[in-house]
């Protein structure tokens, strides 16, 4: 493959489209497959082909990735195939609305489907989505047609592997799994690295409660991370990648798998790529259910075989990772950055975001919010934007409370740093962290000790068990949480787990159990008078504690928290 | 001509001391009399990191590292004992204890037991947390060696010496978090598993979970010091 086969066949996936009049794009991404887009896509199909010899227009029906408004599924964008940009979004469409749907193509829009969502999509800037809801991600030649695979080229004919990480160094991007580490950095370390064998893995072990943002853009996009991993791999010498992906989404897993083979089809995998001596191929390992593999050491024990356990750094991954060889780890999102980067230059991306924060971020937009979803806002957006600009703000009038970010590792953040501009050092002055996306808002209807509960049973039910602190350590604090829960502890149970949250942070082997008390911490932080009323007044505020059976107003004067 | 020995000078609790290249913080500390308490380590074995014990502190580093695993370094400042460090040890000490039902009175590891002498050496009085007494078995299936789950720490030397020194790897972990547990094969009693009646396993339990049918307490003195001589003994063949 050289560029100007690559170009042929992106200006024959264009011509293929523009082939048609009308197209009509249904998700069938998991938001709105779990509502039967795929029925309401077969629907639409026999309707468009029965219409078609009535109306002499040709209407292309797709599956396409995720539109990004989950909540309002299933979504569908009709209109003129040779202006994208300039279609309809239909939410919420029932398979009784095809008819109306089909009839109005090329004359005025169906009102009563159209989605009104400027307000979701003014701020929002897609880079790793750019494609979602655009392509359909079985379809290798339709990502081509939409500049897919410009990048590998550019990088494996113009540009020296050393080019390509000063690139990726320049531009600014940090890892988007949570930990915000330099990938200019890592993929240097890596490429510096001495081993005969080196390799790329993909970290898609997405399992932050309320995280789905991997997920999507494997279901919406896989060849933007396959592209990726091989830029990544030509960049620090490696040959082979192995993609980790949790067994629980069976639909990316599906999608990859056959993503694989079409660009091995196609001359993007295996040996001598784009006519040159880089070889570089992928396989896919499963997850088998557990949080702790998302851990970088422990994923490699778990695609080795072992048991899925971290063991202590130094050595670093970068040094001694996968069967003892230099080992690059990057999340999805990261290596769906990549491509755009290698694309449009460092300078580019290095325009969007904040100072130390570059690009962009995908968010899971959950919880307590009108628009459930995911969002890709710029870093530096301030968090009160996302929440009640794009995600329109908290529904059934209830008041806002606090938005959890950073999933267990991370903390909840009050409406007084609402207004912070989200960028990875910001979150964690506020005694959160960026995570992997998960952004769960909530309303005065969460109790934030319940909050910190939940947490922390995550934590103890997802901990190895191999290091003691993380494992007997965040059983006593789910012990002394439910004691407060329940109304039933003392000033000096809360001493006690404020005393274990700084033994576990400080001692625990691997992340997880190093930032199992982070939730404990920032409710506490934000939110003490709450563990007060527990466990002074036997007092649950949102009513959801075992102790909350007591309403506020039959308190008597003296028992009424200040 | 041998290959220069890369030497490496370090301070540790303020005293100047060496260790070649390779060596880790806690072989060089008591090389020089310096003592770091441990549970999970033992001289001829992998190490695992996993009791955290041996945590120290390193000068200019807010993060404490397990010495058994840390490499030393030129110039490197090291920490072992101190207020933060003391304490975080005493509380890992009592998290095991709460742990599960260790009561050293009817014990068969009482007064040789690992637990309970650095339970003392780290000055252990009393336990704040709540005892959890988990309902545990005790697998007397093998006719010479008893498992007692309410006794083990989980700190998995029975699992390397199996694997690593005799090669049978009959023991492993299944479960995980607050529910690990030891296992002999792939969940069968010890008794009907592949184990080859070595013992190795009995005399590397730093506690009481393993050991000797009819031994008790003063009778059942275990000898881990026979593993750097085999490893030494292998290595010169």
């Amino acid at each position: 493959m050289t560029s100007e086969e690559l170009l042929q066949i992106a200006e024959e996936a264009n011509a293929d489209r523009e082939a048609s009049d009308f197209e009509v794009n249904v998700c069938v991404a998991l938001g709105c497959l779990s509502q039967h887009s795929d029925k309401l896509k077969d629907t639409l199909t026999a309707e468009a082909a029965a219409a078609s010899p009535r109306t002499g227009k040709r209407c292309h029906v797709r599956g396409t990735g995720c539109m990004g408004l989950c909540a309002a599924g299933p979504l569908v964008r009709v209109g003129s195939a040779a202006d994208a940009g300039a279609q309809t979004l239909y939410a919420g469409v029932r398979e009784g609305d095809v008819k109306a749907l089909i009839e109005s193509l090329g004359g005025k829009p169906v009102e009563r489907l159209t989605a009104h969502l400027d307000q979701y999509f003014r701020g929002q800037i897609p880079i790793v989505l750019e494609n979602s809801g655009y392509i359909d991600p079985e379809k290798i030649d339709e990502y081509i047609g939409r500049d897919g695979y410009q990048a590998l080229i550019k990088a494996l004919t113009e540009m020296s592997p050393q080019t390509v990480i000063e690139q990726i160094s320049k531009s600014g991007l940090r890892g988007r799994g949570g930990g915000g580490y330099p990938t200019g950095l890592k993929w240097s370390t890596v490429a510096k690295a001495v081993g005969a064998q080196k390799y790329v893995i993909c970290n898609a072990d997405e399992g932050d409660p309320g995280a789905f943002m991997d997920r999507s853009v494997l279901e919406s996009d896989p060849q933007r991370v396959i592209e990726g991993m091989a830029i990544a791999g030509y960049a620090v010498g490696a040959s082979k990648g192995y993609i980790y992906v949790r067994a629980e989404y069976p639909l990316a897993v599906t999608r990859m798998t056959s993503s694989l083979r079409d660009a091995r089809r196609r001359g993007l995998l295996g040996n001598n790529i784009c006519g040159t001596t880089f070889a570089f191929d992928i396989e896919i390992r499963l997850g088998a259910g557990a949080f702790v593999c998302g851990e970088e050491t422990a994923l490699i024990a778990s695609i080795e075989g072992l048991r899925g356990q971290p063991r202590p750094r130094p050595p670093y991954p970068a040094v001694s990772g996968l069967w003892g060889s230099p080992t690059l780890i990057n999340n999805v999102e990261t290596f769906a950055n990549v491509a755009p980067i290698i694309r449009k230059g460092a300078e580019w991306y290095a325009s969007i975001g904040t100072e130390k924060s570059k690009g962009t971020k995908v968010f899971a937009l959950t919880g307590k919010i009108t628009n459930t979803g995911l969002v890709e806002i710029p870093m530096g957006m301030p968090l009160r934007e996302i929440i009640f600009g794009i995600g329109g703000g908290v529904p059934n009038g209830r008041k806002f409370k606090a938005v959890q970010t950073g999933g267990p590792s991370g903390g909840c953040i009050p409406e007084e740093h609402l207004d912070l501009p989200i960028s990875y050092e910001a979150l964690i002055d506020v005694g959160s962290m960026m995570g992997s996306g998960g952004m769960i808002v909530m309303d005065d209807t969460s109790c934030m000790v319940n909050v910190a509960r939940f947490f922390m049973e995550f934590c103890m039910t997802e901990s190895c068990g191999k290091c003691i602190p993380c494992r007997a350590g965040t059983a006593q604090m789910y012990q002394l949480l439910t004691k407060i829960c329940d109304g039933k502890a003392s000033h000096a149970d809360l001493d006690l787990l404020i005393d274990l949250c700084d033994v576990v942070k400080n001692t625990s082997l691997c992340g997880l159990g190093m930032t199992a008390p982070n939730p404990v911490l920032s409710t506490l932080r934000y939110f003490k008078h709450e563990y007060m009323e527990h466990i002074d007044h036997q007092h649950c505020r949102a009513g959801v504690c075992a102790c909350g059976s007591k309403p506020l107003s039959e308190l008597s004067q003296a028992e009424v928290p200040a | 001509m041998s290959a220069p020995v890369d030497v490496k000078t370090l301070v540790i609790d303020g005293v100047n001391v060496s260790g070649s290249a390779g060596q880790t913080v806690l072989e060089v500390a008591r090389e020089n009399n310096i003592s770091i308490p441990t549970l999970c380590h033992l001289d001829g074995l992998s190490e695992v990191g996993a009791c955290r014990m041996c945590l120290v502190e390193v000068k200019n580093s807010p993060k404490l590292f397990p010495s058994c695993v840390l490499k030393v370094e030129e110039g490197m400042e090291v920490t072992t004992a101190s207020d933060r460090l003391k304490h975080y040890r005493q509380t890992i000490l009592e998290l095991f204890f709460a742990e599960r039902n260790h009561i050293c009175s009817v014990c068969v590891a009482n007064g040789h037991c690992e637990l309970q002498s650095t339970a003392q050496s780290q000055g252990l009085t009393h336990v704040r947390l709540p005892y959890r007494n988990p309902k545990l078995d005790v697998d007397a299936s093998h006719e010479r060696f008893v498992l007692d789950h309410n006794r083990c720490i989980l700190c998995t030397r029975c699992v390397r010496v199996c694997a690593e020194i005799e090669g049978a790897h009959v023991w492993d972990i299944m479960g995980r978090g607050i529910d690990s547990m030891l296992i002999a094969d792939l969940h069968q009693p010890w008794g009907e598993s592949s184990c080859t009646r070595c013992g190795k396993c009995v005399q590397v339990c730093p506690t009481g979970a393993l050991s000797e049918k009819s031994k008790f307490g003063a009778e059942h003195p275990k000898h881990p010091e026979f593993l750097p001589y085999l490893n030494m003994m292998r290595e010169g063949q």
